[in-house]
């Protein structure tokens, strides 16, 4: 191609996609969906506007350690209350600060605040998988964390998502395939070759210079980004990049502009989840979005903090999964919620709990085995205190990347690891 | 006879090499600071960077706690063990409250390390050494989550900064596993003779020395491991359990022994691959970050390779070498590094005499851009190159030399206007005394061979030059706008 006209971006949206993929300086998202339209779709990973087999991940991180035992009260137990006397949940029935039932489990119930979960398991979306945990476990907040975000038990890997994003795109990574929202790009995240997109929001997804003056924007909007076909030095490599940037950032700022379809709960995770939603409906090429809210460190007088952060999860996820369902793209979202580790089964001293093992993970969407999966671990077989996980956390990974993400868990968890059961 | 890295002649070294050789083997800076070392000539400029000892560095020195970590007394311990004995809930739970706290404060400390190093880079007055303790740094790669002990990453870097060009089998190597961080980092002090761990022999080899699959087997990291037992830390030192040693015979690299530490990284450098596989990760740094390993790159590095083995493995007869050659200073290696987060951070601020405005924010900064100090992504450090750039790296990059300039910290809610105190004046000081020479055109121009290396010949000149024009009288606010716009520019991301 021998265009000689400085190729802005301007230019670029003019001409749409079609030329995309016979300039080097196309941008790499382009390229690689004109690329990727005559390959068999089981080899896609870039999403393709209204294609209905487009999966996507949503992680929630819990950060800090959720007391899994006052989520998911095991109010069968006559250990749970010996063991919490200040702390424990009522079991249901016994008013306003019971523990919610959940259909089917017998001496299983959920935290007051969390009826969010309650509404999605109701509609058949919300599963709780129980128990979970990894050998060996660290109640170092970062250790642990590491070792989630690596799927190591040494932590010294990078993180499991970068590595699905290495595997799956051959080396060509989509810049947007994985956003994370918050101010630094979590472990999990980074393969060889990938980094996600991260922001705090999206306003700060963008050059800042263009608030010095209109002029000043419309002059780096319209900074020619032609290289010479063909080349692909160092220099041709940051003016795609430079483009991809401009592009993405129209896309992410335009999505966050659109007003949600259903009412969203306050707070910072339903304020994350909106943003991720309505990307997700602004068709976004992205696989993994990945959210977090922090607090669950409650080492002291738990009861409070610990309702509003469970109230904030229940209902954010609720509205998240509502949202989605008016779009009618339920059907492509799963949501996955973790945190780095559980809580000492007995109360502390200071009406708290301290850093334990095992809990419960939670996944939303239709496409889950609803209802309460797993065993639970049992209370009065601890070790040293703490609850004994009875299944890993890599087998739900390896649930996630096999049945969902359409990726071979082997070699993305780098071991095997059976597939936990919780998807339909 | 002519080599890969035969000398620049002496007549060739100008300014612009100057610059280049200030940017590549320091973090850049101003016009004056160049036309200085240009002044020298070209085998003294090298000097003045490489034997940086001749460069006075009043520094202050550090004032860290070493004793935020320190491990529990017996008395204490023995306290610990009653408490869970009689189930005393109130003394455990004292204890771990304590634990958490020194935590907290460790945590703090290491955040105060990384200004304190940030701050270290931007104000040195021997640039080649701290860009040198940064290469070590990311080649043997310790991160401050795992070894949750500020003050034993600050042992660790000033033993970078000691021997950041001295010998690197005998200083650095031999350092390396010795070093209390390290040997907590890669699990050593877990590594026994009745449970071998070969999580520090594996990457010895792999990361520090050979390169990963280069010349040795499976059963030389099984052996190696067990010559690496016993090499643990007591307190702040290294220390040699002799109990935990294996001194039974190994076989290593088909040689037979009682291996210890010690020996097994001799049997390191005798591997041919030794000898190149650092040089090419300094070829990386310095020259061309491309993963490439041939054609001209091979000649170069077989070079380095040569020098360094003639030299015993000293660092700096093959840098002087690299720094003097033709090589280094061809135009397919100028302007075509990219910048890491930590280089574009401190070049801008030495470079155009910005303020260091925050430097807690700058460390956010380099971490949101994926270098955080002190806490490299994994063992294998930050890999660099085009890995450092996606479209969010990008944004924050540009958006840094903003907060720079103006002082506008991305992250608030609203912007106040004004320059934020920098006046980008005396960058221009020099043409304003020059009659005629001080037209939007010529300002322009300027500014663009400053932070760019060169006048856009795309169109871009003209569009900053109508922009400046619009504005005449050229004040501070548009000198900061066009700096702004330049800075921008993709090729503002390569050195």
């Amino acid at each position: 191609m021998t265009e000689r006209t400085p190729w802005t971006r301007r230019h670029f949206l003019q001409r749409g996609t079609a030329f995309a993929s016979l300039a080097t300086t196309a941008p790499l998202f382009i390229q690689q969906a004109s690329r990727a339209m005559s390959l068999p779709t089981h080899s896609l990973l870039t999403s393709l506007a209204g294609v209905p087999q487009d999966h996507v991940l949503v992680v929630v991180q819990l950060g800090g350690g959720n007391d899994g035992l006052n989520t998911v009260v095991p109010y069968g137990s006559a250990e749970y209350y010996k063991k919490r006397p200040r702390i424990a949940i009522a079991a249901p029935g016994g008013g306003n600060d019971a523990a919610l039932t959940i259909p089917g489990a017998d001496g299983l119930g959920l935290h007051p605040a969390f009826s969010g979960m309650r509404e999605l398991m109701d509609d058949g979306v919300g599963c709780i998988v129980q128990g979970i945990g990894y050998p060996n476990p660290n109640r170092s907040h970062f250790s642990s964390m590491d070792i989630w975000h690596t799927a190591d038990t040494n932590g010294r890997d990078n993180g499991w998502i970068g590595r699905y994003f290495d595997n799956s795109c051959g080396g060509t990574p989509i810049p947007t395939a994985g956003i994370s929202l918050g101010n630094a790009a979590p472990l999990a995240m980074q393969g060889d070759q990938s980094m996600p997109v991260s922001f705090e929001t999206p306003d700060l997804y963008r050059w800042m210079g263009e608030d010095l003056g209109d002029d000043i924007g419309r002059t780096y909007r319209t900074m020619p980004l032609r290289s010479a076909a063909g080349e692909d030095d160092n220099l041709a490599f940051l003016k795609r990049t430079t483009m991809d940037a401009q592009l993405s950032s129209d896309q992410v700022r335009k999505a966050a502009a659109m007003s949600p379809l259903v009412q969203w709960p306050g707070g910072d995770l339903a304020t994350q989840l909106r943003m991720v939603a309505a990307m997700i409906r602004s068709n976004m090429p992205t696989r993994v979005y990945y959210v977090t809210l922090g607090g669950f460190d409650t080492h002291a007088n738990q009861q409070g903090s610990h309702q509003r952060l469970l109230r904030q999860v229940g209902d954010s996820l609720l509205a998240f999964n509502k949202e989605l369902k008016a779009q009618d793209n339920d059907g492509r979202v799963l949501t996955m919620v973790f945190s780095e580790f559980g809580r000492r089964v007995g109360e502390n001293g200071s009406g708290g709990t301290d850093h334990g093992t095992a809990a419960p993970m939670y996944l939303v969407g239709p496409m889950v085995k609803p209802g309460v999966l797993g065993t639970h671990p049992s209370l009065s077989r601890l070790d040293n205190g703490d609850l004994q996980h009875t299944a890993d956390f890599r087998q739900v990974y390896a649930a996630v990347l096999k049945n969902w993400m359409g990726a071979d868990p082997d070699v993305i968890l780098r071991k095997h690891w059976n597939p936990a059961p919780v998807l339909r | 006879m002519p080599h890969a890295l035969s000398s620049l002649p002496a007549k060739d070294f100008g300014y612009e090499e100057a610059g280049h050789l200030l940017r590549r083997a320091g973090f850049g800076g101003t016009p004056p600071q160049i036309l200085a070392l240009s002044n020298m000539g070209l085998n003294e400029a090298v000097d003045h960077l490489l034997l940086w000892e001749r460069v006075p560095d009043n520094s202050s020195a550090t004032a860290f706690r070493s004793d935020i970590m320190y491990p529990l007394e017996q008395s204490q311990r023995q306290r610990i063990q009653r408490a869970r004995r009689d189930g005393d809930e109130t003394t455990l739970e004292e204890f771990r409250n304590a634990r958490q706290a020194r935590q907290r404060e460790d945590r703090r400390q290491i955040r105060d390390m990384q200004s304190w190093w940030l701050e270290r880079l931007v104000e040195t007055p021997r640039p080649l050494l701290e860009k040198l303790t940064l290469f070590w740094h990311g080649h043997f790669a310790t991160g401050y989550r795992a070894v949750e002990d500020s003050w034993h990453m600050m042992l660790q870097n000033d033993m970078f900064r000691a021997n950041a060009g001295g010998n690197f089998k005998n200083d650095l190597v031999h350092g390396i596993i010795r070093d209390p961080a390290m040997i907590k980092y890669l699990n050593n002090n877990q590594n026994t003779k009745q449970a071998p761990n070969e999580n520090l022999a594996r990457e010895l080899m792999e990361l520090f020395t050979l390169g990963v699959g280069n010349g040795y087997t499976e059963n030389d990291i099984k052996d190696g491991a067990r010559a690496l037992t016993g090499l643990n830390y007591r307190d702040d030192e290294f220390a040699f359990n002799q109990r935990n040693h294996d001194s039974s015979g190994k076989r290593i690299f088909g040689r037979s022994g009682q291996f210890d530490g010690a020996d097994f990284v001799e049997l390191i450098f005798q591997r041919p691959s030794a000898a190149w596989f650092t040089p090419w990760k300094l070829h990386r740094y310095f020259v061309d970050d491309s993963m490439q390993t041939d054609g001209d790159i091979k000649k170069a590095v077989n070079r380095m390779s040569r020098t360094f083995k003639q030299h015993n493995w000293e660092v700096r007869p093959m840098l002087r070498e690299l720094f003097r050659s033709k090589w280094f200073y061809e135009p397919v290696n100028r302007r075509s590094l990219i910048k890491s987060p930590v280089q574009l951070t401190v070049e801008a601020i030495r470079s155009l005499n910005t303020p260091a405005r925050s430097i807690s924010r700058l460390n956010q900064a380099c971490g949101i851009m994926g270098q955080e100090l002190f806490h490299p992504p994994s063992v294998k450090g930050w890999e660099g190159g085009r890995k450092w750039i996606n479209t969010s790296t990008l944004f924050v990059r540009e958006n840094l030399l903003l907060y720079l300039m103006t002082g506008r910290d991305p992250g608030a809610k609203s912007w106040e206007s004004g320059s934020g105190g920098w006046s980008a004046e005396p960058i221009i000081a020099h043409l304003r005394g020059l009659p005629g020479r001080d037209e939007p055109a010529d300002i322009v121009t300027y500014l663009s061979r400053l932070t760019l290396g060169f006048s856009p010949t795309d169109g871009r000149l003209e569009q900053w030059i109508t922009l400046a024009r619009d504005r005449e009288p050229i004040n501070n606010e548009t000198l900061i706008q066009l700096l702004s716009l330049m800075t921008a520019s993709p090729e503002y991301q390569l050195c």
